[in-house]
């Protein structure tokens, strides 16, 4: 991708200088496509994050189904993440941000006073960019969710719990004889698919994962996309990603974002194939991001 | 005054060295580098041979002296024991210098004091003319140097370098010299006093020998109630800093807001920059006072007034900061993604802090602990204040106990019988507390270096 | 996973919310309680300290009638600087004082009344009369400072109310001193004694001038000695050591140094530089020698961060225009670090000031009321003079010592206050 033979100058670079982020972003005009679906798992309505004095998200709406993998895609600093972390309200834990705008798990508010976060993120479980296993046991990592939580009558329950959500994340087989080594030692998809075995512990209704394979290489992606298809089967589940790759092979409906705008909505195969929006067209087909 | 000339001619040979380079230049020869390290070089010339010579000389001075005042000394004086000969050597030093003397006056001493100065004198005469012939000398070498073939700068970088090399070997040398100095003595002391004794004895009375005034008589020299009472007071010390400091840490890494933060970390500094003289004390006049009447108050009998625990409270106050900043930073150096990790999962804060970030943590919060351990063991001035002389064998925090460095303290301050074993026994003292403290510090620096390396 | 379950989970977290939120304030509160008691700890140090000192920045002093006649004195005619010295001043107040209260002729009481007065008035008048011996034979109105127990009475700390046999202060003193007050004899005013005068046996007459001079000359021998030795080492170790054996050998012997109690310095202080070299015990030069390789390795530190902290594209810039390594690190390197170097210098020098127990050890701890003025001079230092004072009985002690203290944390509170100052004035975003 070179800058300068892009026949289409840069939002980020040239406009910014004479226009306000909020100008550009008034310009980008409403969001293409069908962001709702029937019986939504969770809901995001007309939400607006700042950080501080900057806003980063400008009125999104978007649903997440059950059984269902929605990607989001778009440039570098797009507000992906943000809106990702808006989910399970893990923005609550940097001081100058502000969301507002409706958020709904099972038609519940989530940002509403009687809901709990900490209960909240027990039912919507998340996965980091880069893996972040406990410098504890293969073991004691899957168990942590589960043990802060109660979610066991007794060690048994407990070890059956671990035991499936290591099958489930599919690593069982390579660590079943080594459960009492420590989760730094593994290798990264390794680590990312303990992770996500954390993650499942909890067994989330929910799953969200911020580009889960930016830091694997090709065969351990592979093993996770595999594994994500799979998961579809019980969660819904929300991924963020760099790789039109990797979101057009995982996920049945993708949204494009940009600077902080959901452009462009719509089902996998449609958008990769018939980009309705001029920029998601510009993404897709590599002309910049 | 001597220094003052080799001073002011270094400065000349600079001044001359540098003006002939630029007269050479001009003339049009091809010298190397700037005139002005040349200049630089006919000083080094110049400053460094006689500066040696006079510092070889000014140490070795006194033992020649010393030499050859003793050979002018009757011959049973001369057969004195050290010690003795020590005084008397003071003494007749004293007559030299017009100052005040114990000993009733004394022709002989007088003698040797008129003695001591002549040769005072001399050797003063003598070493000002060796070292300005030095310098001249040198000056001179400097200048013919001057030239195309020499690099002077060159020279004058290395020179430098020497310097530095130089400089970071002092750290060594005080090492040594620590080692040294503790480790002579100590094996003086142990051949008079078996080490077994000394290390498993359980009476500790060295004032005793004095009494008796026979050198390396039967004081008894038991150290084991003294390291009981070091380790009690620090582990006092020790219970009070670890939480209070722990949690301190904690609560600005992890709770408190920036504004917060920024105002508490330098009042913490500001109880970690008093000096122990003060926290001695505020010890001795304030919190022992007060824990007794407390202890009395709840029906204690016989609360000591300079009891272990006051003085253990008070160390721990002054530790607070010391293991607060420590782990804060250990604790700040746990990755975000952590906690991010563990908050996803659904922990609270505290569960996230005490499941994920402590454990995370733990190898460098222990080696602050260690370190901290170090310091309390060494810790002087609360204890010399503040803790007693008496060297009971309990652990009993409301009695009075004492501790290493007391007993140092009183050992070397005041007056010192030389070799007495009393005198000894300190710096064995000291070989402990060195080794001891120096096995806690390494073990720390190598656990904390390698919990760095881990998230770096 | 079937809807049954996944109800389960919601169910079980939200019935153990409450217990985890109670946990989770709990801990938030512990933490809250350690700072701020180690916070209130410092307060309540400063305060008591502050509380114990103040009163001794003022002292008492009684107006008397002194008449300076050459018999009581017992000096004769044109006397010389000796019998000037030598001269019974002390007669002279006592007579002033008996004149005052002719009733007193018990020679008790007459003890009692003499009390009033310092022993260390006497001075103030020899010190006078030396400089100007036409006073001989005139009468003078002087001011001169009171005993300790009239002075602790006069602060109201002797409780009048007691039985008599209890205080040191008896009923007699009591009656003169109320008298003296109500006829305007007997004022309270800035205690310039304590700035002016070294040690003394009488707490009235005590000083810090001398511990002051003894802490200034040290501190010098430390800064010349411990500056250059550290800078140099921490250009080494930064700029230019190979990473080998040997280098780390240094490195991790600088750490464990900056950990070596201090006390242990001051055995090596006593047996190398005391005894080996024979310098001279309880001066200054031999205290700066000890402190400065105290403060070494503090100063080493900070000024490998300060060099390290220089971004290597400066370095490179330098080396790109032709200079060599060490020109460049002389040249550039160095003063760009410097701010950095220098705050880290004077908290060691804060340090230093601070440090006692080495002190101790070779011998600056001797009773010494001159003032030292070289660095050979027996002396002592603020602390180890604060540690001597602290060890005294008397009331008008235990005030100086706080108030002694006082200077001293106001020496490091500047000291520090400097060091933050240059940290935040230059602190630069590369
Ligand atoms: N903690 C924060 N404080 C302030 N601003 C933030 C913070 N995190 C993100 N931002 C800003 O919010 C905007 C969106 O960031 P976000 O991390 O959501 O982007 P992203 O789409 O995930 O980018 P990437 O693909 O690089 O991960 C960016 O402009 C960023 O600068
Ligand atoms: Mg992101």
């Amino acid at each position: 991708m070179n800058e300068e033979v892009n026949p289409l100058p840069s939002l980020e670079q040239d406009q910014t200088s004479e226009q306000t982020i909020e100008e550009i972003v008034a310009s980008l005009g409403d969001t293409v496509g069908q962001p709702r679906v029937e019986d939504p798992k969770m809901s995001v309505s007309n939400v607006d994050v700042f950080y501080g004095d900057k806003q980063a998200i400008f009125g999104v709406d978007l649903d997440i189904a059950n059984n269902e993998v929605v990607s989001m895609i778009g440039p570098s600093g797009c507000g992906k993440s943000t809106l990702l972390r808006c989910l399970n309200r893990m923005n609550d834990t940097i001081p100058i941000c502000r969301v507002s705008g409706e958020l709904t798990l099972d038609g519940e508010d989530i940002y509403s006073k009687d809901t709990d976060p900490v209960l909240l993120r027990a039912r919507v479980g998340m996965v980091f960019q880069k893996p972040n296993p406990f410098p504890k046991s293969i073991y004691e990592n899957v168990a942590y969710g589960p043990r802060l939580h109660g979610l066991n009558r007794n060690k048994a329950d407990l070890d059956d719990i671990v035991v499936n959500s290591l099958k489930k994340a599919g690593i069982y087989n390579e660590v079943k004889n080594r459960l009492d080594e420590s989760g730094t030692s593994l290798s990264g998809g390794q680590q990312q698919r303990l992770c996500i075995a954390r993650t499942i512990a909890c067994s989330p209704e929910v799953i969200l994962m911020d580009e889960p394979c930016s830091a694997l290489d090709p065969i351990a992606t592979a093993k996770i996309e595999e594994l994500i298809d799979e998961l579809r089967e019980n969660y819904a589940i929300a991924i963020v990603t760099h790789s039109m790759q990797q979101a057009a092979r995982v996920s049945q409906r993708t949204a494009y974002f940009h600077l902080g705008k959901l452009v462009e909505v719509g089902d996998t195969d449609t958008i990769f194939t018939n980009p309705r929006h001029e920029l998601t067209e510009n993404y897709i087909t590599g002309r910049f991001g | 005054m001597l220094l003052l000339i080799i001073f002011v001619l270094t400065s000349i040979a600079y001044v001359v060295g540098r003006s002939r380079a630029a007269t050479l230049r001009k003339n049009g020869e091809q010298l190397h580098s700037l005139p002005r390290y040349y200049g630089y070089l006919t000083a080094i010339y110049t400053a460094v041979p006689a500066l040696l010579l006079l510092a070889i000389w000014s140490a070795s001075e006194p033992t020649f002296l010393k030499q050859s005042t003793v050979k002018t000394l009757p011959a049973e004086v001369q057969s004195l024991p050290q010690g003795q000969l020590d005084l008397v050597l003071n003494d007749i030093k004293n007559i030299a210098t017009g100052g005040i003397t114990q000993t009733a006056d004394d022709p002989l001493r007088e003698a040797s004091a008129k003695h001591y100065n002549d040769r005072k004198n001399t050797s003063q005469l003598l070493k000002s003319i060796v070292v300005l012939v030095a310098s001249i000398l040198g000056a001179l070498y400097g200048l013919r140097k001057i030239g195309i073939h020499t690099r002077a700068r060159v020279f004058v970088e290395r020179a430098m370098m020497t310097v530095l090399i130089a400089c970071s070997c002092i750290a060594i040398f005080t090492t040594v010299g620590i080692v040294l100095s503790v480790l002579f003595e100590s094996l003086r002391f142990f051949n008079k006093v078996p080490f077994t004794e000394f290390a498993f004895g359980l009476h500790w009375s060295p004032q005793t020998s004095i009494r008796a005034d026979q050198v390396g008589s039967s004081g008894s020299f038991g150290a084991v109630p003294i390291f009981a009472g070091t380790l009690l007071i620090s582990a006092i010390a020790m219970l009070v800093a670890v939480p209070f400091g722990l949690m301190s840490a904690i609560y600005l890494a992890e709770y408190a807001s920036s504004n917060v933060r920024a105002w508490a970390k330098p009042l913490l500094e500001i109880l970690a920059g008093i000096p122990t003289v003060v926290y001695g004390f505020f010890a001795a006049l304030t919190v022992a006072p007060l824990v007794r009447d407390i202890f009395e108050g709840v029906g204690f009998e016989d609360v000591a007034s300079e009891s272990a625990l006051a003085a253990g409270l008070v160390m721990g106050i002054m530790i607070i900061p010391f293991v607060s900043s420590l782990s804060d930073d250990v604790i700040t150096a746990v990755p975000q993604a952590m906690r991010d990790g563990s908050l996803g999962l659904g922990a609270t804060k505290s569960e996230t802090i005490k499941r994920v970030v402590i454990p995370a943590a733990l190898p460098g919060i222990v080696g602050a602990i260690l370190l901290a351990v170090s310091r309390a063991i060494g810790e002087t001035m609360i204890v010399v204040m503040a803790a007693g002389l008496a060297a009971n064998l309990t652990i009993n925090p409301l009695e009075a106990v004492t501790t290493v460095t007391v007993q140092i303290v009183t050992l070397l301050t005041g007056d010192q019988a030389f070799d007495s074993p009393k005198t000894l026994v300190a710096f064995a003292l000291g070989l402990m507390l060195f080794i001891t403290t120096l096995i806690l510090n390494v073990i720390a620096l190598v656990v904390v270096r390698k919990y760095r390396e881990q998230y770096e | 996973m079937n809807a049954q379950e996944k109800l389960n989970t919601t169910e079980v977290v939200r019935g153990s919310l409450k217990r985890r939120y109670a946990r989770e304030k709990r801990f938030r509160l512990f933490g809250l309680a350690a700072i701020t008691a180690s916070l209130t700890f410092l307060a309540v140090l400063l305060i008591t300290i502050t509380v114990r000192g103040l009163p001794a920045f003022k002292q008492t002093f009684i107006q008397l009638e002194v008449t300076l006649d050459s018999k009581t004195l017992g000096v004769g005619e044109n006397p010389d600087i000796n019998e000037l010295r030598k001269a019974n001043y002390n007669g002279a107040i006592k007579k002033s004082l008996t004149a005052l209260f002719p009733d007193v002729k018990k020679r008790k009481d007459k003890k009692a009344l003499y009390k009033l007065v310092s022993k260390g008035g006497q001075y103030d008048l020899q010190k006078r009369v030396m400089a100007d011996p036409s006073l001989i034979g005139e009468t003078l109105k002087v001011w001169l400072p009171v005993g300790d127990d009239t002075n602790s009475y006069i602060q109201g700390n002797i409780d009048s109310s007691l039985p008599e046999k209890k205080r040191r202060f008896k009923d007699n003193q009591i009656q003169w001193v109320d008298q003296l007050t109500e006829d305007k004899q007997i004022q309270r005013r800035f205690n310039s004694t304590f700035f002016e005068r070294g040690d003394s046996r009488e707490p009235e007459m005590a000083g810090i001038k001398g511990s002051l001079f003894g802490s200034m000359l040290t501190l010098m021998v430390t800064l010349l000695l411990s500056f250059p030795v550290a800078v140099a080492t921490a250009i080494y170790l930064e700029e230019f050591a190979p990473k080998n054996r040997w280098t780390d050998i240094i490195e991790v012997n600088i750490n464990n140094l900056a950990a070596v109690p201090s006390i242990v310095f001051g055995l090596l202080g006593l047996a190398i530089f005391i005894n080996f070299f024979s310098l001279p015990r309880s001066a200054p030069i031999v205290g700066g020698l000890v402190l400065s390789l105290m403060t070494l390795p503090t100063i080493i530190i900070s000024a490998r961060a300060a060099l390290k902290s220089v971004p290597p594209s400066i370095r490179d810039a330098a080396l790109g225009v032709g200079a060599s390594k060490l020109q460049v690190v002389f040249h550039h390197v160095l003063p760009l670090a410097m701010p950095g170097i220098l705050t880290g210098t004077i908290i060691g020098m804060a340090q230093a000031l601070g440090e006692t127990a080495p002190l101790l050890m070779i011998g600056m701890v001797a009773f010494i009321v001159d003032v030292p003025t070289s660095l050979t001079d027996p002396a002592t230092v603020l602390p180890v003079q604060i540690y001597q004072w602290a060890d005294l009985p008397e009331k008008g002690f235990v005030e100086k010592t706080s108030a002694a203290i006082m200077v001293l944390l106001a020496f490091l509170i500047v000291m520090n206050a400097v060091a933050v100052y240059l940290r935040r004035k230059f602190e630069r975003k590369w």
